[in-house]
């Protein structure tokens, strides 16, 4: 179709002592496309985020960014003998590549937490301010001196742009986590904005929030997409939400694909609804 | 210089390392119990040594010491249980930084009444006969003390072991280092188990201090912190939360520290003493930090 | 928030008053010469002047650790150990070569054939104004030295422990500063360290007062000079923190997690917090040299570390102006205001109970529990001190008037 690639994952497995969290994952966002990744509770959704973002390093696999390796993984020292996902030989010649969660965000992928994570003693203005960080051209020294006076001021002001794109600049200067609730995940998503990314993981951003907000979110989602030409990446557990601004779903359950395509036939799909009914029914 | 190293002397040298080794392994267990709980470095234990120390002193001076003994052990208790209501509890729900500084005041404000109480003149801890007897150990004359402190602590620690294995209290402690809060939710009466943790740790802790200061007979308002420090590096190189692991630790830790004390004194090493415990420190936590038997912990992102 | 013109303002008035302060204490100093019959608390031997010079040196290296573990949130007990680097650094390149022989007496001499003092009077000469610079330049090298000395090994240490979660960070962190201890005590490396002896003769505070041709003291300035450095050196941590490097280190304070992810690079801030906080230990270690007039390994214990913890816990841990503040209150109490109650005392023929030496500790012990178990936000808490904060504090304690809400912090 033309179309790039920005995330490829490829036969990821992450595997925690015996248990197999994340397995033989495979999976590719196109440029500009919402794409979602649902499963049942603790099916590894949030495990695979950890994998792309470097909380993690995966037991096994490769994960492309942008058309270049980023991550790339083979079971080692005693993995190699309890190893028990698959695709064990696939990248045992290639060099081993961890970037830690600071590499990833400069290479442009940010993200929120499915618990929001804001810097608590914090305002709102300071808690993106902080996220500015990173691009800032700027030493300690000429940070001390105030000889970034410039890129300071410039710092201030993007923040200051972003919060009234976002609505929040009426609250710029409370303590973030006084913020309700729903706020707190659109700053949360605002800082990860703040990074200037090109994919956005955004990690059940509908958590804890009513139809209504969830209805109003679906919205925001594609509007920051496409006023900051993002690629959207998420996790949820909201149907309704997933299956209106997807564009293109997988769907996993003990860690493992299930299924995957386009919203209406991830909706008719047997193994999911039996994935869904199955944790209903324990819940 | 070739005389030194004769075979009497070598076998002396790994005695009283031994020796040593058993006293910080009866403090490190306190440390390590602890930490396994409350995830807290209690700083205030190797001041606790310190004080039993000095108790020892004052109530050997009015009672006999068989009565005296047991006495001074029973007082230790007490007031670990008291360091543990006192100054851990209200704390319990705060950050971990506020239990660990609060820890540090604790030793603080021991070291100094120690210093208040005493003058701020060194102590002698006194004689006591059966443990000063001399024996001949392979044509080495040692004192008793250094044979049963080994013996002592292996008992003290088989002794332990049943107890957290095989009753009712142990087990909670168990779960409790397992997972703090879900023991809670479960019923476990948290501040029973903390509270006998620290009474364990402190009947062991006097023991030992009896033990040490029966070696090292000076004692200053100071001399805890440094075998505490060790005791708690003896943890740590064991895995902390792991009594064997601790007890080996202590072990190698002696060993070695009477080894450099015992080089030539040509060589000037002797000063590295301590230090060398501490390099051993960064050494296993730059390359095994849950040490040789600990388990790792992740959080939750 | 977007307001530059404030901050510039704010700057330009920070600097007038430290000058104002300096100045002050100057004042401050000299009175007793200028006014002849003041009370014996402004003589320049009164206890006021060790405390303020006490206070300065400490001031910086409780500042210096507050920068680590309340805006980095990096528990570290290293302190007493990279003071001692500076401290040592201070004094084994500012022992003038004619006194070095009679220090080193025990090694046959230094092995440091080289002193600072001796370089600039080479350049400035000996007598005169020329004495006096070459003294500033000597001193200013020396303790730039001394921190930068603290810091390379803050960066070598900071390799190994830096990686390691809280409280094992403070563990090995301690032990470090116990093996540089030892090493420091080492009688092989005497010719460099003096071995367990002192290191003496090198400029203290008391060389700045100036004399005229006959001996006699027509200025001092020996309480002005600790304040000048520890002032300097707080401004530039206040610097450090106010700035985009300061924020990224909150936010590793605040969570890890969430400042790796928006991109800051924990092992590289957190070892520049590192090494920043460790020179200026250093540059403290090396005014501590000054104050007491001599280094001596055996001095920085780990319970010096634990000091210096403690007033910074009882200033507010997280806040500057609190650590100053609890610095000064700290030293003026255990140096001056409590000193009665080490002191045997008695009113008529009773003998006032407990008073004896120790007890003043004891009671510090205690003050200081109550503060961790009951006030543990300190003096300041995480706020700083700034003028709506005074005028609230005076206006709550006039009658009558309601109390203004506190404003909010500037910047």
């Amino acid at each position: 179709m033309g179309e790039q690639t920005v995330l490829r994952m490829e036969n990821v497995t992450m595997q925690f002592g015996g248990v197999v969290a994340v397995n033989d994952l495979s999976l590719e966002i196109p440029q500009g496309k919402i794409v979602a990744l649902i499963g049942p509770n603790g099916a590894g959704k949030t495990t695979a985020f950890n994998c792309i973002t470097g909380v993690y390093q995966p037991t096994n696999g490769r994960v492309e960014f942008m058309g270049k390796t980023m991550v790339c993984s083979h079971p080692t020292g005693k993995m190699k003998k309890s190893y028990l996902g698959s695709d064990r030989d696939k990248f045992q010649r290639e060099p081993i590549m961890a970037p830690t969660p600071d590499h990833v965000a400069k290479l442009g992928i940010a993200r929120t937490f499915q618990n929001i994570r804001l810097w608590k003693s914090m305002t709102v203005f300071e808690n993106v301010l902080v996220a500015k960080h990173m691009r800032a051209k700027q030493n300690v020294f000429s940070a001390v001196t105030r000889l970034n006076a410039g890129e300071e001021e410039r710092m201030r002001r993007e923040t200051m742009e972003l919060l009234e794109e976002q609505g929040l600049d009426q609250y710029a200067d409370e303590i973030a986590t006084s913020l309700p609730y729903g706020l707190q995940r659109r700053l949360e998503i605002a800082r990860a904005l703040a990074t200037e990314p090109k994919l956005l993981l955004l990690d059940e951003p509908a958590a804890g929030m009513n139809p209504q907000e969830t209805q109003a979110l679906a919205e925001y989602i594609r509007q920051i997409r496409d006023k900051h030409d993002l690629t959207v990446f998420l996790i949820e557990h909201h149907m309704d939400l997933v299956m209106k601004i997807s564009d293109y779903i997988y769907v996993i359950d003990f860690g493992s694909e299930i299924a995957r395509g386009v919203p209406k036939n991830v909706q008719k799909n047997k193994r999911v609804i039996e994935a869904y009914l199955g944790v209903t029914e324990n819940e | 210089m070739e005389q030194l190293f004769t075979p009497e002397y070598i076998v002396s040298i790994l005695l009283s390392g031994i020796s040593l080794g058993g006293q910080l392994a009866l403090i490190a267990i306190g440390y390590t119990m602890v930490y396994g709980i409350l995830r807290l470095i209690n700083f205030a234990h190797g001041d606790l040594f310190m004080v039993v120390g000095l108790m020892g002193i004052y109530v050997c001076a009015v009672l006999p010491t068989y009565a005296a003994i047991p006495i001074v052990i029973l007082i230790t208790m007490g007031l670990g249980f008291a360091i543990e209501r006192a100054a851990y509890k209200p704390l319990r729900s705060a950050p971990r930084m506020s239990a660990m500084i609060s820890a540090i005041g604790v030793s603080y404000l021991l070291q100094n009444t120690a210093t208040y109480v005493t003058g701020g003149q060194p102590m002698t801890y006194p004689t006591i006969e059966t443990l000063n007897r001399t024996i001949n150990i392979m044509g080495t004359p040692t004192k008793l003390v250094v044979i049963l402190t080994p013996a002592l602590v292996l008992v003290l620690i088989v002794l332990l072991t049943q107890l957290i294995n095989h009753t009712k209290i142990g087990m909670a402690m168990r779960a409790v280092s397992k997972d703090f809060e879900t023991s809670r939710l479960m019923g476990i009466k948290i501040n029973r188990v903390i509270s006998t943790t620290f009474v364990i740790g402190s009947a062991l802790a006097a023991v030992g201090a009896i033990l040490y200061f029966t070696t090292y007979p000076a004692i200053t308002p100071t001399s805890g912190s440094m075998p505490g420090l060790k005791a708690f590096v003896a943890a740590v190189f064991g895995g902390i939360g792991s009594i064997p692991g601790a007890v080996i630790g202590a072990f190698l830790i002696g060993i070695c520290e009477t080894i450099i004390k015992g080089l030539p004194s040509s060589w000037n090493v002797s000063v590295f003493s301590d230090a060398f415990t501490f390099a051993l420190l960064i050494i296993i936590l730059t390359c095994k930090p849950t040490g040789l038997f600990g388990e790792k912990a992740t959080d939750k992102v | 928030m977007l307001q530059q013109k404030t901050n510039r303002k704010g700057a330009a008035g920070a600097v007038l008053g430290i000058l104002a302060l300096l100045l002050g204490v100057v004042l401050l100093e000299n009175l007793s010469a200028l006014i002849p019959g003041l009370p014996g608390v402004l003589q320049p031997t009164s206890q006021l002047f060790t405390v303020l010079k006490k206070g300065a040196v400490y001031a910086l290296v409780v500042v210096s650790m507050n920068l680590l573990n309340g805006f980095t949130g990096l528990f570290s007990l290293g302190q007493a150990g990279f003071m001692l680097l500076g401290a040592y650094t201070y004094a084994i390149f500012t022992v003038p070569m004619d006194a070095k022989d009679q220090v080193y007496y025990l090694y046959g001499g230094s092995a440091v054939k080289f002193s600072l003092v001796d370089l600039f009077e080479g350049i400035f000469g000996t007598s005169g104004a020329g004495g006096g610079i070459a003294l500033i330049f000597a001193v200013l090298t020396g303790l730039v030295l001394a921190g930068l000395v603290a810091a390379l090994f803050a960066a070598l240490i900071g390799l190994p422990v830096l990686r390691l979660k809280s409280d094992y960070l403070a563990i090995a962190t301690l032990g470090f500063a116990e093996i540089i201890r030892a090493i420091f005590q080492w009688q092989t490396l005497g010719p460099i360290t003096n071995g367990a002896n002192m290191i003496k003769g090198f400029p203290t505070f008391a060389d700045f007062n100036i004399k005229n041709s006959s001996g006699q003291v027509v200025l001092r300035l020996s309480t002005m000079v600790p304040f000048l450095v520890a002032a300097v050196c707080i401004a530039l941590v206040v610097l450090l923190i106010r700035s985009s490097y300061g924020r990224a280190f909150k936010a590793i304070r605040d969570d890890e997690v969430a400042a790796e992810a928006m991109g800051i690079s924990l092992f590289k801030h957190k070892m520049l917090s590192f090494v920043i906080s460790s020179f200026f230990a250093g540059v403290g270690g090396g005014l501590f040299a000054m104050y007491v007039a001599n280094a001596q390994a055996m001095v920085f214990t780990s319970t010096m570390t634990y000091e210096i913890m403690l007033i910074m816990v009882i200033g507010g841990i997280g806040s500057i102006s609190g650590s100053v503040i609890g610095t000064f209150l700290y030293v003026a109490c255990s140096e001056w205001w409590l000193r009665f109650l080490d002191a045997e005392t008695y009113i008529g023929s009773f003998k006032v109970p407990l008073l004896r030496s120790g007890f003043r500790m004891v009671v510090f012990s205690v003050v200081i529990m109550i503060v961790v178990l009951f006030f543990s936000k300190g003096i300041m808490g995480e706020k700083e001190l700034s003028w709506a904060m005074v005028r609230g504090f005076f206006q709550k304690l006039r009658p009558g008037k309601k109390a203004a809400p506190a404003e909010k912090k500037e910047d």
